[in-house]
């Protein structure tokens, strides 16, 4: 369903022609076996703790998802009204699969699961989210994660 | 989201990711990727088929013993077909379910005959995802029908501006409603079903296709960007 060719005309021409700009170098860190790296979940998809405060337009910064949030807590303030809402609804794994990876650290498939995970808000530009995402790498590192999960939304 | 795993990866922290618009992960050149033909919204592919998210998130975590990159590498499978069901009506029947002859009074009576139900909801999947807004839904749907006439009601919430307020009440009803649509006998289905009955069927759905005219013009600039670009979903614009 995300093939550019089934969305709807408007949205696929909005999404066709937003500016993504080539980056003028290809970073590439590596690590240890899978089953060994310490995983963090990022997510784009406006997602925060009941209570905290929502995303508003062009908001360029995270808000922090503790690795044992009670999923009942879990809740979105994307300001996008494009994505499917109600399989999050359901079962909020389908957009941010924390209980799928604490399920393959138990089973040592990989190594841990972080103590922090985060969401943005995807409807900002990527841009002017780098420097919040700069300063979350460094987060990132004194948590010993050592493989970032992006999701989108 | 291919820019963000650029920048945190120039950072010195190994990432991958599930890509949903390949077009953009391709510019952006993020350095592990996974493609997947999946709805937006709906990353992992499909809600309560745990083999299936895992198939996801192993594919996408495996990309991190590639040798180099970056790597774009296209999921094999579609999504599962939950949910879509032919020839689905909803369950309830809303229209007339007042004597009201506002739209905030039908609102209002549409919002108490679903109260149950949403109930049931929450009382069955343990959770629910209406919330950011922080107001009761009775309470929800008189300050979202208040901006009909083009005016701007004052915020029940001490801090919060009211354009701000709109959008989250906008979106905690929608939540509320599917909630509780989900939760009646026959009322799953597909996720263009139920956006087609929300916007189709429902009186809420009515006041924020309504709404669009008053707020694309309102001299408020947050509520006029909120009107143009955040209140109708591109596949329900053919409704305006």
């Amino acid at each position: 369903m995300a093939r550019l060719e089934d969305l709807p005309e408007t949205l696929r021409h909005h999404i066709a022609t937003l500016e993504c700009a080539t980056p003028d170098s290809d970073p590439w860190v590596e690590g240890p076996p899978l089953s060994e790296r310490r995983v963090a979940l990022i997510s784009t998809a406006g997602l925060q703790v009941r209570g905290d405060r929502p995303f508003e337009a062009g908001a360029d910064d995270y808000r922090i998802i503790p690795g044992d949030v009670d999923p009942a807590d879990l809740i979105i303030s994307h300001i996008s009204t494009n994505f499917d809402r109600t399989g999050f609804q359901q079962d909020y794994n389908v957009m941010f699969p924390l209980a799928r990876l604490h399920e393959l650290a138990a089973e040592g498939a990989i190594g841990s699961v972080a103590r922090h995970h985060y969401s943005f808000m995807g409807a900002t530009s990527p841009d002017a989210m780098a420097p919040m995402a700069e300063h979350l790498a460094g987060l990132l590192k004194q948590d010993r994660v050592d493989a970032a999960l992006l999701v989108p939304v | 989201m291919g820019g963000l795993a650029h920048t945190i990866e120039s950072e010195g922290v190994p990432t991958t990711q599930v890509s949903l618009i390949r077009l953009h992960t391709e510019t952006m050149r993020a350095p592990r990727a996974l493609w997947v033909p999946f709805e937006l919204g709906r990353p992992l592919g499909a809600p309560d088929d745990a083999a299936f998210q895992r198939r996801v998130l192993l594919d996408t975590l495996r990309l991190l013993e590639a040798a180099s990159g970056p790597v774009l590498v296209d999921f094999p499978d579609e999504a599962p077909a939950g949910g879509m069901v032919e020839g689905w009506a909803c369950p309830i029947q809303l229209a007339g379910t007042a004597d009201a002859d506002t739209p905030a009074g039908r609102l209002a009576a549409e919002i108490r005959r679903l109260h149950p139900w949403y109930d049931e909801a929450v009382a069955r999947r343990g959770r629910t995802t209406v919330g950011a807004g922080g107001l009761a839904m009775a309470d929800a749907g008189a300050f979202m029908a208040a901006f009909l006439d083009g005016g701007v009601p004052e915020s029940p919430l001490e801090g919060v501006a009211p354009a701000a307020l709109l959008k989250t009440v906008l979106e905690d009803l929608k939540a509320f409603y599917l909630e509780a649509i989900a939760a009646q006998p026959g009322g799953a289905a597909g996720a263009g079903q139920l956006a087609d009955w929300f916007w189709g069927e429902t009186e809420a759905g009515r006041i924020m296709l309504d709404l669009h005219p008053v707020l694309s013009g309102h001299a408020d600039e947050r509520l006029k960007q909120l009107g143009l670009r955040l209140l109708v979903p591109r596949s329900q614009e053919h409704r305006l």
